[in-house]
C-alpha cells in the first residue's frame, strides 16, 4: 500500500517538476527514476502497466511539449533499447558474441535512405522516391532485408566460437560499414561518405508533429519487440538458444540442430535493428556511413551487459542508462563544468579559468563513461537487472510464468 | 533378424594412435556394460556411437539407419541420446528447463508457431511441462524443479543428466559412468532405477562403469575394452574370470601396469 503511494507520488511530483523546470536535466533524470521505481516497487501488476502506460503514453509527450528535446531523448532511447533487444537474443541468450551488430541497423537503414530518398534515381533512372507511404511497407522490407544478411553472416561463422566468432563479426561489421563508404563507384549505391539526404518521412493522420510521431512509433516498435522477445524466451526456441550458450556440445547431443538455431538467433537479432534502422534514417532525413561505426556496435553491447545478460528489462535499462548518460548526463556535465570555468570559480585557491584547453570537460567526457562501465563490472558484474530464471508451479499444467521478487 | 543397434569394424586414430581398433559391437534390449582400464577407449567408442566423433572406418546401424556422418542431433532423433562423463548439464537452467530442452527433437514448433503462441503452441508447451514434471518425478527430483542446476548436489546433477536423456524418448540410452562420485548405496537406487526404466520403457541401455559391483549385478552382459579392442565378451560371471581381462587390469606379472579395481 505505501509502495502504491508512493509510486503513484514519484510520478506525479517528478513530472510536476519537469514542468516547473522544463529545462533541468536532474529534474527529468528523477522522472525517468520515478518510472524505475514503479517498474521495481512492490505494487500491483495493474498499477504498474497503468503508471507506465501513463508515464509514456501521456505524460512523455507532454514533457515533450514543453521541452523537445527530452522528447529527442526518448525516442533515442527507445531506438537503442529496441537494438540492444536484439542484441541481446544474439549474446545474451545463444550466447553468440557479436561485435559488429550495428551492421544490421545500417542495413535496414540504407534500405529505406535509398529508395525513399530521389537517390535511387541514380541507380534506376527514375520514378523515385517512393511514395512516403511506402516507408510502412519499408518496415518490413528492412526486417526481412536485415534478416538476410543476419543469415548470411550466420553461414561462415556457425563453425566459430567466443573469441573467433567476435573477431569475425566484428569484420563484418567494418566490411558492411567500408561498402557504405565506397559504393558510390561504379554505380552510386550509397552515395559514399557524403551520405543521402533527403530521406522520405511517412505521411500522418491529424496533423501530428513529427517528433511525437517517432516517439509513438518507436514505442510500439519497442513494445512489440518485447513481447516477441518474451515468447521466443519462453518457448523451445529460447531454451534451445540457452542450452547453446551453456554448453553447445551438450546441447547438440540433447538433440537441439546447431545450425539451425544459431541461424535463427542470428536473424531474429537482426530483423529488430532492421526495423529500428528503417526509422532511424526518416526520422534523420540524412544518413551517412558515420552513423555505423564500431564504436555504435560496442555502445549497444555495452548497454545489455550494464542491463544484464539475457535479460528483457535489463537490455531495456541498459539502453536507457547508456544513452542518457551520453546524450544528457555527460554533456551537461561538461556544460556545467565550462559554466563554472566561464564563470572564474576557484576550487581550493585555483581558478578554473586557468585551466589549459587540454582539460576542457567535454575531453573526457568518454573516460567518465569509461570509468562508470569499469565501476559497474567490478560491483555489480551480474548487471543492473540480471536474468531471472522464472519459477514455475508443476502441480497445474502449465500456469502463466510468475518472477520471483519484485 | 538384425540387432537393435550395430557396429562393425570400427576404426578411431587420433594421429598415430589408435583409440579404436576394429571393434564389432551389437546390442539389444536390456543393459549391456562396456568396462575396460582407463584409457580403454570406451568414452571414444561413446562418442562415436553418438555422432560427436567420425569414425575412420567402420560402420555403426540403429534400427537399421546407419549413423556414420550423421549430426548428433540427428542421432538423437532417431532414438539414441546419452549423458556425459563429466556431467554436462546447462548450470544456470533450472532442472525442469534442463529436461525441456533434451526433448527438443520431438518439439514439432516452429519459429512462427513461438511467435504468434497460437493454441497448438500452448497445447505442446502444456504437454511437455507435463512430462517434464513426470520425468523428474521418475528420478526423484520433482521437488528440486525449480533449482538451477549448477546448485543441485552431485548425486542429483547426475539423476538429472538421465532425465534429461530420458526426454528425447530414446530407445537406446548410452550412460557414461553415471555412478561416479555415487556412494554405494546411491548407486544402488540408480541401478534399480535402470532396471525399471528397461522394463517400463522398452530400454536398451549401455553403461560405460568402473563401479564392478554395479556392473556385475545389474548388466546382462559385459563387454570389456583394453587399447582400443575388445577382448571379452559376455555374461558378467564368464567376462570375471576371463584370463585376459584380468590381465587387462591387473597386468601380468613383471609388467607394470597401475592396478584396478579387480572384478
Amino acid at each position: 500500500m505505501i509502495h502504491a503511494v508512493a509510486a503513484v507520488a514519484a510520478v506525479a511530483l517528478s513530472v510536476t517538476m519537469v514542468a516547473v523546470f522544463p529545462r533541468s536535466i536532474l529534474v527529468f533524470l528523477t522522472f525517468q527514476g520515478s518510472m524505475l521505481f514503479v517498474y521495481v516497487a512492490r505494487i500491483p501488476a495493474w498499477l504498474r502497466a497503468g503508471l507506465l502506460a501513463l508515464a509514456l503514453l501521456v505524460l512523455m509527450p507532454l514533457i515533450g511539449y514543453f521541452n523537445g528535446y527530452y522528447l529527442e531523448v526518448a525516442t533515442q532511447v527507445g531506438i537503442f533499447a529496441a537494438l540492444a533487444l536484439g542484441l541481446n537474443i544474439v549474446v545474451g541468450l545463444a550466447g553468440l558474441l557479436d561485435l559488429g551488430y550495428v551492421a544490421f541497423f545500417a542495413v535496414g537503414a540504407y534500405s529505406w535512405a535509398i529508395f525513399g530518398s530521389p537517390h535511387a534515381n541514380l541507380i534506376f533512372g527514375g520514378g523515385f522516391p517512393l511514395a512516403p507511404g511506402w516507408f510502412y511497407v519499408f518496415l518490413f522490407v528492412g526486417l526481412a532485408v536485415a534478416a538476410l544478411t543476419g543469415v548470411l553472416l550466420g553461414l561462415p561463422v556457425l563453425r566459430l566460437r567466443g573469441d573467433y566468432l567476435a573477431i569475425v563479426t566484428l569484420g563484418f561489421g567494418e566490411v558492411i560499414r567500408v561498402l557504405a563508404n565506397n559504393l558510390d563507384k561504379p554505380v552510386n549505391f550509397t552515395n559514399g561518405p557524403k551520405g543521402i539526404t533527403p530521406i522520405g518521412r511517412p505521411p500522418l493522420p491529424f496533423g501530428i508533429p513529427y517528433s511525437e510521431a517517432f516517439y509513438f512509433l518507436v514505442l510500439l516498435i519497442v513494445v512489440v519487440i518485447i513481447v516477441v522477445n518474451r515468447r521466443l524466451e519462453d518457448s523451445h526456441i529460447g531454451r534451445a538458444w540457452e542450452a547453446m550458450r551453456e554448453d553447445e556440445l551438450a546441447a547438440q547431443a540433447m538433440g537441439v540442430p546447431l545450425v539451425r538455431a544459431k541461424l535463427q538467433a542470428f536473424a531474429c537479432g537482426a530483423s529488430f535493428a532492421g526495423v529500428m534502422g528503417v526509422v532511424f534514417s526518416a526520422k534523420q532525413i540524412f544518413i551517412n556511413p558515420e552513423s555505423f561505426t564500431f564504436l555504435e556496435s560496442i555502445g549497444v553491447l555495452a548497454m545489455v551487459i550494464l542491463g544484464g545478460m539475457g535479460s528483457i528489462p535489463g537490455a531495456v535499462v541498459g539502453a536507457t542508462v547508456v544513452t542518457v548518460l551520453n546524450l544528457q548526463v555527460l554533456k551537461g556535465f561538461s556544460l556545467w563544468l565550462n559554466e563554472l570555468k566561464n564563470a572564474g570559480v576557484t576550487v581550493l585557491g585555483y581558478s578554473l579559468a586557468n585551466l589549459p584547453t587540454q582539460l576542457e570537460p567535454a575531453k573526457y567526457e568518454r573516460m567518465v563513461f569509461g570509468i562508470i562501465l569499469v565501476v559497474m563490472m567490478i560491483f555489480r558484474p551480474q548487471g543492473i537487472f540480471p536474468a531471472r530464471r522464472r519459477q514455475r508451479e508443476l502441480a497445474h499444467p502449465h500456469p502463466p510464468p510468475t518472477e520471483v521478487g519484485p | 533378424m538384425t540387432a537393435l543397434f550395430e557396429s562393425r569394424g570400427i576404426v578411431k586414430r587420433f594421429g598415430g594412435l589408435v583409440a579404436i581398433n576394429r571393434v564389432d559391437y551389437s546390442l539389444d534390449r536390456g543393459i549391456s556394460s562396456i568396462i575396460g582400464p582407463n584409457g580403454a577407449g570406451k568414452t571414444t567408442l561413446f562418442n562415436v556411437f553418438t555422432g560427436l566423433y567420425e569414425p575412420d572406418a567402420g560402420e555403426v546401424t540403429f534400427r537399421g539407419h546407419s549413423l556414420v556422418g550423421l549430426r548428433p542431433d540427428q542421432i538423437t532423433a532417431l532414438g539414441v541420446c546419452r549423458t556425459f562423463q563429466n556431467i554436462r548439464l546447462f548450470a544456470n537452467m533450472t532442472a525442469i528447463e534442463n529436461v525441456l530442452v533434451g526433448m527438443h527433437a520431438r518439439v514439432r514448433l516452429g519459429l512462427w508457431d513461438a511467435l504468434t503462441h497460437r493454441r497448438k503452441f500452448h497445447q505442446v508447451e502444456r504437454g511437455l511441462w507435463r512430462r517434464g514434471s513426470e520425468l523428474l518425478d521418475r528420478v526423484g527430483l520433482r521437488a528440486n524443479a525449480n533449482e538451477i542446476a549448477r546448485n543441485l548436489p552431485y548425486g542429483d546433477q547426475r539423476r538429472l543428466e538421465l532425465a534429461r536423456a530420458l526426454a528425447s524418448e530414446p530407445s537406446l540410452l548410452l550412460l557414461d559412468e553415471p555412478t561416479a562420485g555415487m556412494t554405494q548405496g546411491e548407486a544402488g537406487d540408480l541401478m534399480g532405477l535402470l532396471r525399471r526404466l528397461v522394463v517400463d520403457l522398452d530400454l536398451a541401455i549401455l553403461l560405460i562403469e568402473h563401479n564392478m559391483r554395479v556392473v556385475m549385478e545389474v548388466s546382462d552382459r559385459v563387454t570389456v575394452l583394453d587399447h582400443g579392442e575388445k577382448i571379452a565378451e559376455g555374461l558378467p560371471r564368464d567376462v570375471q574370470g576371463d584370463a585376459r581381462v584380468i590381465e587387462a587390469y591387473l597386468g601380468r606379472r613383471s609388467t607394470s601396469r597401475s592396478p584396478r579395481a579387480a572384478p
